[in-house]
């Protein structure tokens, strides 16, 4: 007979976790006893303790048993107690495969369904079910239990080679074909929207209204001023060495009605806004609450997309107006800090930005508010099941806004060179 | 376990809950033995949840006092949790967890079991409750019946000798239902494990019930303690009649 699992250390110096003591209180206390000596008939080899109790180590030692392979087990066979004896259980039985396994509990103090599942894996690894010895009813009854219940095959979620091997392009294709299909049915809605007066209620726009441009005024009013000062500045140094400050005003005032405007407000609006339309309409999905209004014959495009789209095309300007004087105010700051009055740079500014570059930038901030507004609509309504869903479309609804800001930002640029405004 | 609360699991003395001006219960007061199918039953508003709560430590009782495997639940709380296990109603899985990673959640804060032994820990108790197949799906993709056998799972992670759980059959359908209490006997049978339920189905309640309490709103407390068979047939509490015989008061 040999001990199967090995302690070079000492009694005392038995690693427990910092759970072990707060759940087994009474391992502080244990003055563990050597298991050899309760098993007196066995050559040890080597002993293995990882219990807790004085007199109910866990441990394993292999026998020979009439041409058997004998595990003979003691002490507790439960979580904490099988943890040492895992690996080298499954060694010992896996290393007997061409003899029959036996397991001898007659010393077993607890077993429960941990240390039935130990059992359970060991023949497993053995390859063959084991006789047992010394088992009392209950226990004979769990380990039977056991090995039901692990006879269940799990259920994998089989990919096909397809799957493994192309998942973000399909994933693309998916989003895109969403997305498609999303713009279609916006279409449909507002175009049927005359016909559904009813479902477009005047509250849910105002709310949303409310929710993405009066709420969102003093972020986009503290950024548009810090935006126009710091970018004021900046350019101010250099230019300085020139004589040239006063055109740090056509600098930024031609940057923020152009670029900068509908650009920050866009993006404010992807982040603050678009993520909690994805937030609202898919915890609303996860709810069912959107399949609710399908069923009471409410189409939810009308009812829950084009208020948030019509709300949010709605404010996009005055948010881009709101940045966009703010930033001047900003400018205007760093311009007295350097000698010119008010007047002056009021001047500069009409003289430098035409009535081209200001509504030039409130269309491209109007198309902005829609495609974002959409991507954060479209991203709730795709939301899966479960609370995790709802992050995942609130993420994809922000980044999604960003992008297709940015890369509608550059089709602009082209199409204003190409039309020279 | 002391001396003098052996076979007991759970001791609940002179017991109350309020919530400002406003009185829950009081002096509810009961015990629940070893291996015993224990219910918590009433109708709706009575304080089934806020005892249930006080028991699992969730919330401190107003006054009274409340004892769980011998510790009390206020002052020693923490010697008690890893001792017990709960299923909430809707069985509270993790949702970005499989369902196999929440089972093996408790054995990898609490054991030193390693990945490969976690897991086959964890594999016997979903087998347990049936869902072995389902190891790996996520709490989205299964049914209430199924999350909530999840739940259970979850809860017996650690072998716990005592199991709470918050209306195990609320919102499945019958067999289901009964598939759950069929359950809760066979644990109780093969484990050991004590479970203290709380529930107002009725067919369950006969189905596993050895003993239970009956909280009633009006009276603010305990109104009916003992067998459900003898409270259904011999009790002549107007509210514990009707609610047995499913009459209207």
């Amino acid at each position: 007979m040999g001990w199967l699992c090995s302690n070079s250390r000492g009694p005392d110096n038995v690693a427990y976790s910092k759970h072990d003591h707060e759940r087994f209180p009474t391992l502080r206390r244990a003055a563990i006893t050597c298991q050899a000596a309760r098993m007196s008939d066995a050559s040890a080899v080597h002993a293995s303790r990882t219990e807790l109790r004085p007199g109910e180590i866990a441990s394993v030692v292999h026998a020979d048993r009439g041409g058997s392979f004998a595990l003979v087990f003691a002490g507790r066979l439960d979580a904490a107690g099988v943890a040492g004896l895992w690996t080298e259980t499954l060694k010992a039985a896996s290393g007997a495969k061409e003899r029959a396994l036996l397991f001898d509990l007659s010393g077993v103090a607890v077993c429960d369904t941990a240390g039935a599942t130990l059992l359970v894996a060991a023949e497993k690894a053995h390859g063959g079910r084991a006789t047992l010895e010394g088992a009392s009813e209950t226990m004979a009854a769990l380990i039977a239990r056991v090995r039901t219940a692990l006879e269940e095959p799990p259920q994998g979620k089989s990919a096909s080679g397809a799957v493994r091997l192309f998942p973000l392009l399909l994933s693309g294709f998916a989003a895109a074909a969403n997305g498609i299909a999303f713009l279609g049915e916006a279409v449909v809605a507002i175009i049927l929207a005359p016909r559904r007066l009813r479902m477009l209620r005047p509250v849910d726009i105002l709310g949303a209204a409310d929710q993405a441009g009066v709420r969102a005024m003093p972020l986009i009013i503290l950024l548009g001023f810090l935006i126009g000062l710091i970018l004021a500045f900046q350019s101010a140094i250099p230019l300085r060495s020139f004589g040239a400050v006063i055109f740090v005003a056509n600098l930024v005032a031609i940057g923020l009605f152009r670029e900068l405007g509908p650009l920050l407000a866009a993006v404010i609006l992807s982040g603050r806004t678009a993520s909690a339309f994805a937030a609202e309409i898919g915890t609303m999905k996860v709810n069912e609450e959107v399949d609710a209004l399908a069923t009471m014959g409410l189409d939810p495009m009308t009812m829950l997309v084009l208020p948030r789209l019509l709300a949010a095309v709605l404010v996009m300007p005055m948010l881009t107006i709101g940045l966009e004087l703010a930033g001047l105010a900003g400018m205007t700051v760093v311009l007295n800090l350097f000698g010119y009055p008010v007047s002056a740079v009021v001047a500069q500014v009409q003289g430098a930005a035409t009535i081209g570059d200001f509504v030039g930038g409130l269309v491209k901030a109007l198309c902005f508010a829609a495609v974002v507004a959409a991507i954060g609509c479209s991203r709730g309504l795709s939301t899966g099941r479960g609370p995790r869903a709802v992050g995942i479309s609130t993420t994809a609804a922000v980044v999604g806004g960003i992008v297709a800001t940015i890369l509608l930002d550059g089709l602009f640029a082209l199409i204003f060179y190409r039309l020279g405004i | 376990m002391s001396e003098g609360s052996r076979g007991v699991v759970v001791r609940a003395e002179g017991v109350a809950q309020r919530f400002g001006s406003r009185t829950i219960f009081h002096e509810v007061s009961f015990t629940v033995a070893e291996k015993e199918v224990f219910v918590i039953l009433g109708g709706s508003g009575c304080g089934k949840s806020t005892l249930m709560k006080q028991l699992i430590g969730l919330l401190a009782p107003s006054s009274g006092s409340i004892e769980v495997l011998g510790h009390d639940m206020v002052r020693d709380k923490a010697s008690v949790l890893p001792h017990i296990g709960v299923m909430f109603q809707s069985g509270a899985l993790f949702g970005s967890m499989t369902l196999i990673e929440n089972v093996m959640l408790p054995l990898e804060i609490y054991t030193r079991l390693r990945p490969p032994a976690r897991e086959s820990v964890a594999r016997t108790k979903l087998g347990l409750v049936g869902l072995g197949a389902a190891a790996g799906l996520l709490p989205a993709e299964i049914s209430g019946g199924m999350a909530k056998r999840a739940g259970i799972a979850r809860a017996l992670a650690l072998d716990p000798p005592l199991l709470f759980l918050d209306e195990p059959g609320a919102g499945l359908d019958p067999i289901t239902s009964a598939g759950l209490d069929a359950l809760i006997l066979d644990l109780r049978d093969a484990l050991g494990v004590t479970f203290v339920v709380v529930t107002h189905e009725l067919s369950s309640i006969m189905a596993i019930a050895d003993r239970c309490i009956m909280l009633d709103r009006e009276a603010q407390g305990l109104i009916a303690e003992g067998r459900p068979e003898r409270l259904k047939a011999e009790s002549t509490n107007p509210i514990v009649h009707a609610f047995f015989h499913r009459e209207v008061l």
